[in-house]
């Protein structure tokens, strides 16, 4: 719904009072910003020797180098959470209720458990019950545990989205219950889920920062070791938090391009391959 | 399992903790969301781009990195809080994007006829808002409210990576002092399913009793 809708174009009197608004606005909010940095300024959080470390190139490498593992996690964990949703999804769907009641209990359960929990047990539980994992398999592991349960209700969605014509379509030139799902179901469903793969793997990238608890040398620890051993911890987040938000917002928009080339019905109803090319 | 018995109190203590700080972070969170909101809608411009900033920004950064941030960023900016009060502020001003993306969307949920025709008989702007926008918009958000609100208590969590003794915390404690790893982890579980349920349970009942009858 568009705002424009909820009151008529602005008269004269109106424009001038949001006129007055704006520069209001406009003021106070540059207020604020400018006690902040008046405030960093008077203690010396702004001087330029400070903030060159994320201009060296030695440092800039540094955390560059973490960023890479970051998206590393990222990669395989994406890739082994959608894979495990698809196939939990699969099951909670399943018509045997000994395969999806077992199914949807799991799903619930990763659901509702905190990250960090799960992470503290494949950190510290596990190796007392005998399995030892290399730290980036402990956090890929506590990952793939909490976002494949959502990927999978995401990937439930996307299922039952499917028309049932497409179903009973299947059925009516004699696929089995799977073949339908295999070769009918599934393959829209996925196509239409690509946007959600990519906003999942968002999702990972912000979860992989626990990397900064277990150890591991990615883009949030490398800032937390560069502001240890410079002392300026400010302008080390601040550097980090840039690296984050322009990695995420450049995946973002990629989710939106693919989800726009879906068109306006996302995806569930498409021309066969034949006829898009002509 | 007597272990259990033992320490039992140090993990009570966390669960308290981690209601405590999801009952002062979510309230921090809907006021701010709703400002955010109201400011992401209004024709004026200034504010408009503000809010947007904020959304993008905090909605692309981990949580972690905001509560590091404040914990111990802040402290160099002169910015002294507790530990708690630290934690609070950042789960707070996390999900406030959240809230105000559930907002925004609540009310681009309502039928944009219903709008055209509450103008086109004469209502005023503040009636179009009040006893149409409002009312139905509140009723769509009900759900996604009650996810932001399991997604603060699970966020903090987090707040064992920076030191407050909350439910995961005390469970690594418990599970350090105790190696019995199935009993500790289990029993936080338990808490945090209990949040899950009782939240859900709210949900349901709330959007029951406001259901619109047509």
């Amino acid at each position: 719904m568009n705002e424009e809708l909820l009151f008529d174009a602005l008269g004269p009197k109106a424009r001038a009072r949001l006129r007055t608004a704006s520069i209001v606005s406009a003021v106070g909010v540059g207020g604020v910003l400018a006690a902040m940095l008046a405030q960093l300024g008077h203690l010396g959080q702004l001087d330029a020797e400070r903030w060159a470390i994320l201009v060296d190139g030695v440092y800039l490498r540094f955390l560059l180098d973490g960023l890479w593992v970051t998206l590393l996690i990222g990669l395989v964990a994406t890739a082994i959470s959608a894979s495990v949703g698809v196939l939990l999804a699969l099951g909670r769907l399943s018509a045997r209720r000994w395969v999806s009641l077992p199914t949807a209990a799991a799903i619930e359960f990763c659901r509702a458990m905190p990250l960090l929990l799960i992470l503290f047990f494949a950190m510290f539980g596990l190796p007392m019950l005998g399995v030892r994992l290399p730290m980036f398999w402990q956090l890929v592991l506590a990952i793939v545990v909490h976002a494949g349960a959502i990927f999978a209700e995401i990937v439930r969605a996307g299922i039952l989205a499917i028309g049932r014509g497409q179903r009973e379509a299947g059925q009516a030139i004699g696929l089995r219950q799977g073949q339908v799902m295999r070769y009918v179901v599934l393959p829209q469903a996925l196509r239409a889920l690509t946007p959600a793969l990519v906003g999942q793997m968002v999702r990972v990238i912000k979860e992989s920062s626990l990397g900064y608890v277990v150890g591991i040398a990615e883009l949030l620890h490398s800032g937390q070791v560069l502001g240890d051993f410079t002392g300026y911890f400010i302008q080390a987040y601040v550097g980090v938090g840039v690296i984050y938000i322009v990695v995420n917002i450049a995946l973002s928009r990629l989710a939106e391009r693919l989800a726009e080339r879906r068109g306006p019905t996302g995806g569930t109803v498409r021309p066969p391959r034949v006829l898009e090319r002509v | 399992m007597s272990a259990l018995f033992e320490h039992g109190d140090e993990l009570w203590s966390g669960f308290v903790t981690t209601i405590l700080l999801t009952l002062c972070a979510y309230p921090l969170a809907l006021v701010l969301g709703a400002v955010l909101a109201v400011c992401r809608i209004s024709p004026v411009g200034p504010l408009r781009v503000a809010a947007r900033l904020y959304v993008d920004v905090v909605r692309n950064a981990p949580l972690l990195l905001i509560l590091v941030m404040i914990v111990f960023a802040l402290p160099d900016a002169g910015l002294l809080i507790s530990l708690f009060w630290s934690l609070v502020l950042g789960l707070g001003c996390y999900s406030a994007a959240y809230v105000c993306e559930t907002i925004r969307s609540g009310i681009r949920a309502v039928d944009r006829g219903q709008v055209e025709a509450a103008r086109a008989i004469g209502l005023p702007f503040r009636r179009v808002v009040t006893d149409l926008l409002l009312p139905q918009a509140l009723r769509a958000m009900v759900q996604p409210l009650g996810t932001i609100l399991i997604n603060t208590a699970l966020g903090s969590a987090l707040g064992a990576a920076v030191g407050v003794s909350e439910l995961t915390s005390e469970t690594r404690t418990f599970n350090l002092e105790s190696a019995e790893p199935v009993a500790a982890f289990l029993t936080a579980a338990v808490g945090y399913l209990a949040i899950n349920l009782a939240v859900g349970l709210g949900t349901r009942l709330l959007e029951r009793r406001v259901r619109m009858r047509r």
